[in-house]
Parts: structure tokens; C-alpha cells; sequence
């Protein structure tokens, strides 16, 4: 059984217009510390981030990290706190100088471009969302809003305008005159989005830009990044700590731990196969049955299989398909392509459901 | 480039500390007081030994080398100024005639006839007119309703012009102070190297008397408003270079990382983020300048700055008290008047920030209304003898001087004896033995005990400091008059520890003493020096007593409120639990709050020492004697000019001296780190 390492629902449309990735990233590096220039490339680089901060006094947030991002993804990545994903986002739009390795984002090489283009770069081509929303306090919303668009020295009125654009799309009418303080918190995050997007970015990075929030309103959030990236189509890399969050807004997840990449891939597949211990545990309270696709839960076809089962997609999602699995008298056909490629039967359907609540028991 | 610091604490989280931390200092302190007590011990041994030999004492008129050495600089400071000679000295007199050309366009605008008008531009009603929409303008009608009342006293107690020339000396001085100190503390806040440098510089500047810098000034820039202005605006400038860099280092780390990635300029970030962000701070210090500026300008009626300094000076010299006191009143009132200004000031620009356009068209038609009656006001006073010149009556000045002096007569006839006994007592149990063991013990002893002191109380950083001040004071020629300012220093230091704890304790404990008695204090703070000697000067008459009881009470109010604060800081769970284990209330002040304010204790004595050391100064020129009187007969007498500079350079060592000790030893104090 092969696993498929990319799922992008709605990459077709949005690759044509150029072609590459929207954002490659190679071998990055970030170590903060006196000396941090002089562990690449000698054996230390090797070590723990224990043994490194107590050899050389340095430490090693971000290691030799590896990925792309095809346009139009919305790619996740998560990790606990300490585990350097907040600096991994910053080294993708040098908020925070990386100690080695390549960010190219629309073709420019982010890490080595000088100051004059970088700004250019963030005035045009990326924006970000943050966890602690950065309002600036004396401003008003619309005003914050245009901000982007003011530092890179467009007109009152254009700005204006676009910035009242921006304040429907993220449903915040009526509050354009307010101050941010004045706002609730799901409020100023609405805000933050709403600044990030005047700019008309091709890249939007998202730094936990939820868990400042009530579960509720996070919830809602989601649900208006969801909806807004279906209207406006950005390729997103958002960071959360989050593993449901990450599941219901990540084309794929990047799971890290020390400053590592632990597995990256889509939800169904680190949820069928998780790298290590580490990953396992992270998603042991996943609810398998609304992650998992009938590709990670099939069998080969044997020469006694009934034929006259229901016809389903890999794809499908196992709960999606219990109802209809369950009712038939036949096992399921999973059809890739016009052929048969795997059987999922009773069994193994139960399997996910039932192993999932005897999980749930165990675990509490 | 928008490099910001590193999440370090993403990282590593902190280890739990599970050190008792409390002990170790503790126990640290404890055996420093032992250890100052063996000092002390050795001290007196070694006094009773060789007392009055080696004390190097100096004659009243006795010139040294040093001295001489000094006066020559001074007199060839003036020649220089006089011949055209000297690049420096050019430069500093081309400032000082820029300065006196826009001071005097400023009097003749305000206070000084010009030929050929017999009145100055504007008068009283003009100026006040015009003062009410400043103060309306940037800081309400509740302002405008208090500015009016003060400036109206200024000429019902009889010093209109006085108290203008004060205004325009104090506002000339902050303007420039401001432009300069809020450009120095936004590269402060951007450059840690050049903040490096700066700081030391801003620490001596902070350490030094006022008093010290009328010397220099007024050799470089001439007796006059110039060297005042120039004076006042140094002096000033320190507390708005500090806190504009406090205030723009304190801008919130999200938000400028959150409009750096929108890609702004640096200059963008200067001007849209972390100015706005930090002008209610910046405003602050723009306060805290004015106060310093305020106090500076009234004394430089020394070297003849025209303001209310004169009266208050021409009192004291005159024996006419009365005087000196309502121009204290009237100094008073202008430095609540403009600290409330200020603070509202602060206050609003918060609130325009937020509330923007709110109480719009209110607001625009009342600052019209008032503009167009300040013209009419400018225009009456420009025009009209009676609304230019203030009226003599009602005239509140003289009555109430009158009032003071008979007041006075009456306390030095009829209770003379009370004030002289609390006077000896003081004099022979405490000051005399003090002064006598500093004073008239070899120098060497002293030298030797004062730099045992440093090394136990603040360590091997202190020596340094330590050594290289009392080697400057030695190699000065004053130290006999050193050793008798220290004394007064140290013993009116005490008193304001003693204070501080006694009122700060229970400010600390009851909410209601702190609601009671803090507005009073923070008024105090903000009063210059010179006006707490007059009331003293009153009742004790003028001795060196005098200067150190006006000294404690200079001090008080700041050190009273940083015990206060270190109290009420003390952790409500830490009270709470020593509750529950059964703490008497002395238990608790003195087994908890206080060992728990100590570093608060000990800045307060740090700062005690140094606001007492001004004072003492000050008090030079009502009979203190020591240093403060070397520096006074230095401006009187050309002659004595090198021995006034070497004084007020030895004072300067002095306070750098204290300073040092009981910072490093504060900070000794509150770290646990300190075991090493």
C-alpha cells in the first residue's frame, strides 16, 4: 500500500499562475546564542537541544527544517510550546534572522534578499496574523486596518476604501470607527485578519492566531478561515498548538517537537501512522472515525470478496461511510481510477469506531 | 532591520526555584551589620588614639595650590571669552547671546518695558488669557478653571513679574530640554551602545546637586539669564531622555512585530508606532523635566536670573523672612499648578487617543470661543494701562508678609527656648559626636574605615568607586569641610530613614493614611529645595541645624513613598499566610513587610542621602558652613573662586561616593545571587 504524501482539494485552479510552490523551504536553521554561527557545520549541530545548550551555551529553536507549500494550501504546523514553530513562522518572513538555510517565497530567495526588498516583499507578497493580534491601540479600526497599505504609501481614499472592503469581508461592519480596545477579543483577531488581508498577500502566515480566545469564538474564527479561504484562496501556513485545529483547517500537518520536523503529511496519514511514540500520543484522542479515509482502513482484494458491495472513493471519510458500509450485506469496493483497489468490510469499520471509544474508556 | 529578541522563554522553560531565597540574604545582611559594627568599634579605638592629628584642616581665607591652579583656569576662562581667543569659548558665548536675545524679546514681550513703549507688550490679563487657552487646549476646562486662579495669585501676592520671568526661564529651558532629551531617548531606546554610554553620564548628572552646576555655567556663559536658561536645561534634561527611552522600550513587543511584517520603515515604526504608543510615558517625563527645571530656574536667582529666586534669595540675605516666605507661596503654587497641568495634559492626550472624535463639535466651538477672547484680551492688554500693568489691589503680599515676620519675632522671643534646646540636643548627642570621629580622626583612618564600610556593604564594584572619589577629595584640599558635610549628611539621613520607615510602614498598612497623606508628599516632591529652608530658616534661625532639619524634610516625601510602595508590594499571599501562623501586627512589619521592602528601604536611604546632600549644600548660605559656604563665597569673592570650584567639585565626589555604596549595596541586598 503506497501512502500519498499531497491532498490538495483546491490546488488545480490556483498552481496555474506560477507554476512552483508557493513557499520552499530548505535545511532552516535558527540558533539563538552567542556563538550560534559556529555549531553549523561542526559536529554539534548533531547533538540534543540539551546537550547543545550545555556544550556551547546555545540553543537550537529551529533544526534543519525541510518543506514546500503548494499554492492555495493551507498548511499546519503544530507543536507544543518550546517546540520552535513560532520561530519557524518568523524565519519564513525573516521577523527573525535565520542562522541558515532558504525561504523562497514567489521566487525571491526571503533569506538573502536586502532590507529595501524584504520591505517590499512584506508590503506585497506576505502578511501575518498574530497571537497577540498587535493592534495599535491609538488607531482606529479602519485605520489599523490600513495600515499596510499606508506604509507602502497608497493614497487616503484607496486605502480607505479597500480597508472598508476588507472590514464586510471579515463581517465586522459598523465597527470601523472603534478602537481596538473597545472590541472584544474575537473582535480584534477579525481586525488582525482584515490588516493582513488588505495587503492582498499571496502568502498568509497565521502565528496561533486563536488561542487567545474563548472556545467558543475560536470555533467561530475557524469557521471564518475556513469560509475565507475558500473566497479569497491564499496559500496559508498557520501554526497552532492545536491538533484539532490543525486537523479542521490543514491540507497537511508539520508536527515538530525541539526544533525538529517529528512527520509531516495529511491528517489521515499521521493518524493512521504516526512516526513515533511522540506523534502517537499526540493524536491517541483524535476521533479516528472522522479523520481516517477508507484508503488507511482497507485490504487487499482477495479472490472470495463478494462483488456486490457499495463502490466508495479512497477518500472517503470512514464515518462518512459507516451508515452505508453497515447496512449492505456485501463489504465495500474502494475504487481508485475505475479500478478496485481495496475492500473494506464490517470489521473494519468497527475497528476504527469501537477502538476509538475503548480508547476514550481506557484514557479516562 | 527588524530583528527582534529571540522567544528565548518559548524554550527553556524557567527551572522552579526551590533555593530558600530569603535566608541566604538575610543572613548576608546580618553579618554585614556585624561586621559595620567592628568597623565602627576599630573607628572610635583609633579616634580616641590620634584625634586632632592628620585632620587636614583649613584656614577660612587659605589658598592652595590647588585652588590656585583652579582660579587661574576660571580667570583664564573669562579672559578667553573677553579676547575672542578660544574656539569653545566662542561657541558657548555665541549661544549665550542667542539665548539672551530671545529671553529678552520674550521679557519684553511679557514682563520688561521696551523703549519707547512704557508698558511690555502684554500684560497681565493678555498672558493670563493666554495661559487659560493653552491649558484648555491641551488639557480641559477643568485645567483652564485651575491655571486661572494660580496665575491671578501670582499677582495678588505682589510677584507678577517675578513669577513670569520664572515661567518664561522654566518654559525656554524645557522646550529646548524636551527637543534635545526626547531625540536623545529615542536613540537611547535604539541603540544599546550608545544607551551604554549615555547612562553613566545621565547617573552623575542625576547624583550632582543643583547647586554644583552654577559655577561652571556661569564661567562659561556669564552671570545672567543665559547661564541660567543653559543651566536649567542641563539639569533638566535627564528625567525626559530616561523616561522617553523607558516608554519606547516598553512599546509592546506584538505590535511592532506585527507592523514590521507589514513591511514598515524604520522611521514609519518611529512615527505611527512607538511614539504614539509611548506618549503618555513621554509626557511623563516631559513632567518630571519640567519639575527639575522649575526648581533649577528659581535657584539660579544666584547668578542673577531674573524670577521669584530673587526674592526668596533677596529675603534670606536681608533677614526679611516674610519676603522669602510669600515668594515661597508663590513658587508653591506654581509648581502644583504646573504638575496638575502636565498630568492632565498626559491625561488627555490618553483620552483623545482613545474617545476620538467624541465631544466633538463641543469642544471646536469652545477653543473658538476661547481663541477669539484671547485675542480680544491680547488686544486690551496691548492697548489699555489697566490691562496691562497688575492691579496693586487687592494686594494679599504685604499683609501676609507682615504676618510671617511678627510670627517669626514671636518664635524666637517667646519660644526661643524650646527651639534652642531641641537645637542642642540634636547638636551635642548627635551631630557633634559624628563629626568629631569623621572629622578629627587622622584622614587616613577615616579614609581606611569609610572604604572597609564600602567593601562589606557594596563590594568590590564600590572600592573602585569609593577609592577614586576619596582620592579626588583628598587631592582637592577640602576634606576637613568634606568630612563635616558627610556628617550632616549622614546624620539628616537618618532621620529620613527613621521617617520613612515610621510613616512609610503605615501608609503601606492602612489605605486611608496612604489616600490622606500621599497628595501632600507628591506636592512635596515636586517643590524645589530653596523653599523648604524659609519655614525652617523661621524657626531655628540660621545655622547649620537649620540646613539639615530643611534637608529631612527635602527628603521625605520621596523616600516616605518608595518605603510605601515597597510595602504595599509585599505579596497579599505572603500576608495572608503569615496571618494564618498566628503574626502579631509588629510581627508582621517586622518579621515580613519590612524584610520583605528592604531594597525599597535602602533606595529610599539612597536617595535620602542624595536629596539631603543638596539641601545641605544649599544650606551653605545660611550658616551650614563646610562645603556649601566654600561655594557660596566663591561667587562673592573673585578671589575664591578656585576654593568654590574644588568645593563643589568635592561635593560632586561626595554624592558619586554615597550613591555607589548604597546602590551596590541595595543591589547586593535584593539579589540572591550575592552569595558569591
Amino acid at each position: 500500500m503506497t501512502i500519498q504524501t499531497t491532498d490538495l482539494p483546491n490546488a488545480g485552479s490556483l498552481a496555474a499562475d506560477s507554476g512552483g510552490p508557493a513557499l520552499k523551504v530548505e535545511g532552516l536553521w535558527k540558533i539563538f546564542g552567542a556563538k550560534a554561527d559556529k555549531v553549523i557545520g561542526t559536529g554539534d549541530q548533531a547533538l540534543s537541544r540539551k546537550d547543545l545548550q550545555a556544550k556551547t551555551g546555545c540553543v537550537a529553536a529551529v533544526k534543519d527544517i525541510s518543506f514546500e507549500v503548494q499554492p492555495g494550501e493551507v498548511f499546519v504546523i503544530m507543536g507544543l510550546s518550546g517546540s520552535g514553530k513560532s520561530t519557524l513562522v518568523r524565519l519564513l518572513n525573516r521577523l527573525i534572522e535565520p542562522t541558515a538555510g532558504s525561504v523562497v517565497i514567489n521566487g525571491e530567495e526571503i533569506t538573502s534578499v536586502p532590507a529595501g526588498k524584504l520591505r517590499d516583499l512584506r508590503r506585497r507578497h506576505m502578511a501575518m496574523v498574530f497571537q497577540h493580534f498587535g493592534l495599535l491601540p491609538h488607531r482606529k479600526v479602519i485605520d489599523n486596518i490600513a495600515y499596510g497599505l499606508e506604509v507602502r504609501g497608497e493614497g487616503k481614499a484607496a486605502r480607505r476604501q479597500r480597508a472598508q472592503e476588507m472590514v464586510d469581508l471579515v463581517g465586522l461592519t459598523g465597527y470601523e470607527n472603534s478602537f481596538p480596545d473597545q472590541l472584544s477579543g474575537g473582535m480584534q483577531q477579525r481586525v488582525g485578519l482584515a490588516r493582513a488581508l488588505a495587503v492582498d498577500p499571496q502568502v498568509l502566515f497565521f502565528d496561533e492566531p486563536f488561542s487567545a480566545l474563548d472556545p467558543l469564538i475560536r470555533r467561530d474564527m475557524q469557521d471564518e478561515v475556513v469560509r475565507l479561504h475558500h473566497e479569497v484562496g491564499k496559500t496559508m501556513v498557520f501554526i497552532t498548538h492545536d491538533l484539532a485545529e490543525a486537523i479542521k483547517l490543514g491540507d497537511r500537518i508539520l508536527i515538530m517537537r525541539d526544533g525538529e520536523m517529528v512527520q509531516c503529511g495529511t491528517a489521515a496519514e499521521i493518524v493512521a501512522h504516526p512516526a513515533d511514540d511522540y506523534v502517537r500520543d499526540f493524536v491517541s484522542e483524535v476521533p479516528k472515525g472522522h479523520v481516517l479515509t477508507l484508503r488507511y482502513v482497507m485490504r487487499p482484494v482477495r479472490p472470495e470478496d463478494s462483488l456486490d458491495g457499495p463502490v466508495m472513493d479512497p477518500d472517503t471519510i470512514v464515518r462518512k461511510a459507516a451508515r452505508a458500509a453497515l447496512a449492505s450485506a456485501h463489504p465495500v469496493r474502494v475504487v481508485e481510477n475505475g479500478q478496485v483497489i481495496g475492500i473494506v468490510d464490517d470489521e473494519a469499520i468497527l475497528r476504527v469506531v469501537v477502538a476509538e471509544e475503548d480508547s476514550a474508556e481506557g484514557e479516562s | 532591520m527588524s530583528v527582534l529578541a529571540p522567544p528565548l522563554a518559548n524554550h527553556t522553560p524557567p527551572e522552579p526555584d526551590t533555593t530558600p531565597w530569603r535566608a541566604t540574604p538575610a543572613r548576608l545582611v546580618r553579618n554585614r551589620f556585624a561586621a559595620v559594627i567592628g568597623v565602627l568599634v576599630v573607628w572610635v579605638v583609633a579616634w580616641a588614639l590620634f584625634k586632632d592629628h592628620f585632620t587636614l584642616t583649613i584656614g577660612g581665607s587659605e589658598q592652595t595650590p590647588v585652588f590656585d591652579w583652579l582660579r587661574d583656569r576660571s580667570n583664564w576662562v573669562e579672559e578667553a571669552a573677553s579676547s575672542g581667543s578660544n574656539p569653545v569659548i566662542n561657541f558657548a558665548g555665541w549661544i549665550a547671546d542667542i539665548v539672551d536675545s530671545v529671553f529678552s524679546w520674550l521679557q519684553s514681550v511679557f514682563t520688561v518695558a521696551k523703549f519707547p513703549r512704557p508698558l511690555p507688550q502684554i500684560g497681565w490679563l493678555g498672558t493670563i488669557a493666554l495661559a487659560a487657552l493653552v491649558a484648555y487646549a491641551a488639557a480641559g476646562w477643568r485645567t483652564l478653571a485651575l491655571v486661572v486662579p494660580c496665575f491671578l495669585s501670582f499677582g495678588v501676592l505682589g510677584y507678577w513679574d517675578d513669577s513670569i520671568d520664572l515661567l518664561i526661564v522654566t518654559f525656554f529651558a524645557v522646550v529646548v530640554s524636551c527637543f534635545f532629551g526626547i531625540a536623545l531617548g529615542v536613540l537611547m531606546a535604539h541603540s544599546r551602545r550608545f544607551s551604554a554610554l549615555l547612562t553613566p553620564v545621565l547617573d552623575v548628572m542625576q547624583t550632582m546637586p543643583s547647586f554644583t552646576y552654577l559655577l561652571p555655567f556661569s564661567i562659561l556663559f556669564g552671570i545672567g539669564p543665559a547661564a541660567a536658561v543653559m543651566m536649567t536645561l542641563v539639569y533638566a534634561a535627564p528625567p525626559v531622555i530616561r523616561i522617553t527611552a523607558h516608554g519606547l522600550r516598553g512599546v509592546s513587543g506584538p505590535v511592532l512585530e506585527a507592523t514590521d511584517s507589514l513591511g514598515q520603515t524604520g522611521l514609519q515604526r518611529l512615527w505611527n508606532v512607538e511614539l504614539p504608543m509611548a506618549k503618555r510615558t513621554i509626557i511623563a517625563g516631559i513632567n518630571q523635566t519640567m519639575m527639575a527645571a522649575l526648581s533649577m530656574a528659581t535657584i539660579a536667582a544666584y547668578i542673577n536670573s531674573p524670577g521669584l529666586g530673587q526674592p526668596v534669595l533677596d529675603g534670606l540675605k536681608r533677614s526679611q523672612l516674610g519676603t522669602s516666605f510669600v515668594a515661597g507661596i508663590a513658587i508653591v503654587i506654581m509648581a502644583v499648578m504646573l504638575d496638575r497641568s502636565m498630568t492632565a495634559a498626559g491625561f488627555r492626550a490618553e483620552l483623545a487617543a482613545r474617545a476620538g472624535e467624541k465631544g466633538g463639535p463641543f469642544r471646536k466651538v469652545g477653543l473658538g470661543l476661547a481663541a477669539v477672547g484671547t485675542l480680544v484680551a491680547l488686544y486690551l492688554s496691548h492697548s489699555y494701562v489697566w490691562a496691562n500693568e497688575f492691579p496693586s489691589q487687592p494686594d494679599l503680599g504685604t499683609p501676609l508678609r507682615n504676618a510671617v515676620d511678627d510670627f517669626g519675632n514671636w518664635l524666637r522671643t517667646d519660644l526661643s527656648h524650646l527651639t534652642d534646646a531641641i537645637q542642642r540636643v540634636a547638636t551635642d548627642y548627635g551631630l557633634n559626636p559624628i563629626q568629631s570621629l569623621l572629622a578629627d580622626s587622622p584622614w587616613f583612618v577615616t579614609s581606611a574605615a569609610i572604604l572597609v564600610i564600602a567593601a562589606v556593604v557594596g563590594g568590590r564594584k564600590a572600592v573602585i568607586s569609593t577609592v577614586v572619589c576619596l582620592a579626588g577629595i583628598l587631592g582637592l584640599g577640602l576634606w576637613n569641610h568634606a568630612m563635616e558635610t558627610l556628617t550632616a549628611c549622614l546624620v539628616a539621613t537618618i532621620a529620613v530613614v527613621v521617617l520613612a520607615v515610621v510613616l512609610g510602614v503605615l501608609m503601606g498598612r492602612s489605605h486611608r493614611v496612604d489616600v490622606g497623606l500621599r497628595p501632600i508628599l507628591d506636592a512635596g516632591q515636586t517643590l524645589p529645595p530653596f523653599v523648604y529652608l524659609v519655614p525652617v530658616l523661621i524657626l531655628f534661625g540660621p545655622n547649620r541645624f537649620t540646613a539639615m532639619v530643611a534637608g529631612v524634610v527635602y527628603a521625605a516625601p520621596v523616600a516616605i513613598k518608595l518605603v510605601a510602595d515597597g510595602v504595599r508590594a509585599v505579596s497579599p499571599n505572603t500576608i495572608e499566610a503569615a496571618e494564618m501562623a498566628g503574626s502579631s501586627t509588629w510581627q508582621m512589619i517586622t518579621k515580613v513587610q519590612l524584610p520583605m521592602a528592604r531594597s525599597s528601604v535602602l533606595l529610599a536611604a539612597n536617595q535620602g542621602l542624595l536629596y539631603v546632600l543638596a539641601m545641605v549644600v544649599i544650606g551653605g548660605m545660611v550658616g551650614a558652613g563646610a562645603l556649601g559656604f566654600d561655594v557660596v563665597t566663591g561667587f562673592r569673592q573673585a578671589n575664591d573662586v578656585g576654593r568654590g570650584l574644588a568645593a563643589g567639585t568635592t561635593i560632586v565626589l561626595l554624592g558619586i561616593m554615597v550613591d555607589r555604596i548604597t546602590t551596590y549595596g541595595a543591589q547586593r541586598a535584593s539579589s540572591p545571587a550575592s552569595r558569591a
